[in-house]
């Protein structure tokens, strides 16, 4: 029985949109079709949008506001080209920052979504308000987690943990004030004091989102984007419950499930657990690592030259190069993709091995990879390459530190010991790139620049790269 | 509870279970661009500004309701585009298919 055809075809398109979006993220599971899937979801978008123009909802009383929708077209046209030109414009080693900052947007736009639907309307279901009150909660929480995240990220401020006196205190109590509001905004369910208080509700889970994220240190903020990521998505699927809206309930529910899972996939390849990750700068989880590290004093390792490096490279069979955040700091993928390119051409097989976590965000080191024309199928993943190590004539590391240490698999005492590592130390001979001896962001140090197949080599990765292939040039 | 609403659950329930065994496939190789992408993905909350901006009656609800569009839209295209950017640049070697 379909009484309003107009409404119908407006949910039939949306049918369509999840149907898109489903097979996007499929099709997004594979290098060869990924960027198939990711244009199916923008269309399934645009579909989703255009039918949402045409849909009864968007009337006043029976009446289409035009100056309403007026408005909605400027504003869609307004922020469509502000983020286009800046998603044009980012620097992939900046991708971390920008995938925050679009998240605090859509967290942003569930949270106002959410407040606005409560003030203007009357006599809403229990129901409702109850995803009203959860909506804004996430909304806000991930608004604010996303700008703190971003700053840290960008440097604007500290990436070490903030931290004050009873923060663990500070947020507790926020928490239970917010859950307090929330009962109570359910419990009154409308009226001009539920509106107040959903206004207070409002800024306690905005100064909540900011004072969670704070004290979460630099390294740990891929994880704790990919939370708020999903946090974003479960905010929208709520909004979608309140206005029901199956496009967004679906939409919003993939993302929640898919950001939960990865958040967990990201910290299981950290070896650490997601309480300890968020709540972590409380515990004194970095002091107890520095002292888990023990050993301070001085203990011998050798360094060598770019130019034996590069000699040592061209006479070799099997290469191998394990890339970290150095290398990404130190803009030399395009010079390592040259020095690839010209062992290659020699015979050497040269292959990369990235550990889950390298770079800033899972991933990232190969988009950063791809960005200088490494082809995906040189790229290996650490479960797939970890065997090959002991048949490698030259591990070349470059700004990689704690995913290559040994004792995350042989001292039970390391704070890392657990960590699923890259077996760099089976092979015969390694060369670590480094600006100097300082410990990574575990704050301990590897054991692996001490082997005696290990040389040194010190520099800005840049530069030395550059001069290596300027060596085998001449070999 | 409203039907309705119950279905929508139901449906909801349904679609966690499937974001779970379709992330699941994933290789870690792509699990930036499934980050950026699935971001784009929750812009769909625009929907919902959009709905708020129609319906709205008085000034200040147009002021929220637009700036709601704003960062819906924000977020859909820029998660997209970046996604696409980066998508573009996963090649094979010369040589073996695909460009």
């Amino acid at each position: 029985m379909i009484d309003n055809w107009r409404d119908a075809l407006v949910d039939v398109a949306y049918l369509v949109t999840a149907v898109c979006f489903i097979l996007g993220l499929r099709f997004l599971g594979n290098p060869t079709t990924a960027r198939k899937g990711n244009q199916l979801a923008a269309l399934g978008m645009a579909i989703a949008v255009v039918a949402t123009l045409f849909s009864s909802d968007l009337e006043e009383g029976g009446s289409i506001n035009w100056t309403n929708i007026g408005l909605i077209l400027a504003a869609i046209v307004v922020g469509g080209a502000i983020s286009s030109l800046m998603a044009k414009r980012v620097q992939m080693t900046a991708m971390p920052q920008m995938v925050a900052i679009f998240n605090g947007m859509g967290g942003a736009t569930a949270a106002l979504v959410s407040v606005a639907e409560f003030m203007h309307k009357e006599g809403i279901g229990r129901g409702e308000v109850t995803s009203i009150v959860l909506g804004a909660i996430i909304g806000s929480i991930s608004l604010t987690g996303s700008i703190i995240a971003f700053l840290k990220l960008q440097e604007m401020i500290s990436g070490r943990p903030i931290t004050f006196p009873s923060q663990k205190m500070f947020n507790a109590g926020l928490g239970g004030l917010i859950a307090v509001l929330g009962v109570l905004i359910i419990w009154l369910q409308d009226g001009s004091t539920a509106k107040l208080l959903m206004w207070i509700l409002f800024i306690a889970a905005l100064a909540l989102g900011a004072s969670i994220v704070l004290p979460i240190g630099g390294a740990d903020m891929p994880v704790v984007i990919a939370i708020l990521n999903s946090l974003t998505g479960i905010a929208a699927a709520l909004t979608g419950l309140v206005l029901s809206n199956m496009g967004m309930v679906i939409a919003g529910a993939l993302v929640g499930a898919s950001g939960g899972y990865l958040t967990l996939l990201m910290a299981k390849a950290m070896n650490r657990s997601v309480p300890s990750i968020i709540f972590g700068a409380f515990g004194g989880g970095p002091e107890g690592a520095a002292a888990g590290g023990g050993s301070t004093e001085e203990r011998p390792y050798r360094s060598t030259s770019p130019d034996d490096v590069a000699i040592s490279l061209a006479y070799a069979q099997n290469v191998i190069v394990v890339p970290g955040y150095g290398l990404a700091v130190a803009q030399a993928q395009h010079a390592v993709r040259e020095l690839a390119d010209l062992l290659e051409e020699k015979g050497v097989n040269v292959k990369y091995a990235i550990h889950p976590v390298a770079g800033r965000m899972p991933g990232h080191m190969n988009v950063l990879l791809a960005e200088a024309n490494v082809p995906y199928d040189q790229l290996f993943d650490m479960d797939d390459i970890n065997d090959e190590f002991s048949n490698t004539d030259v591990v070349l590391v470059i700004g990689a530190n704690d995913v290559t240490n040994p004792a995350a698999k042989t001292d039970p005492t390391s704070p890392i010991y657990g960590m699923p590592i890259l077996n760099v130390s089976d092979a015969k001979q390694i060369y670590v790139l480094k600006r100097s001896m300082k410990s990574g962001f575990a704050g301990i140090d590897n054991d692996l620049f001490y082997d005696p197949k290990t040389s040194m080599v010190f520099g800005d990765a840049k530069g030395v790269v550059t001069e290596m292939v300027g060596a085998v040039k001449q070999v | 509870m409203d039907r309705e609403v119950l279905l929508a659950i139901y449906v909801l329930l349904l679609a966690v279970f499937l974001g779970v065994e379709l992330i699941g496939k994933v290789p870690p190789t792509l699990h930036t661009p499934l980050m950026s992408g699935t971001n784009a993905i929750h812009g769909i909350v625009l929907l919902g500004a959009m709905i708020i901006l129609g319906q709205a009656d008085n000034w200040w609800l147009q002021v929220m309701g637009f700036l709601a569009v704003v960062l819906g839209a924000a977020n859909v295209f820029g998660g997209f585009v970046v996604t696409d950017r980066m998508l573009e640049m996963f090649k094979k070697r010369p040589g073996q298919g695909q460009k």
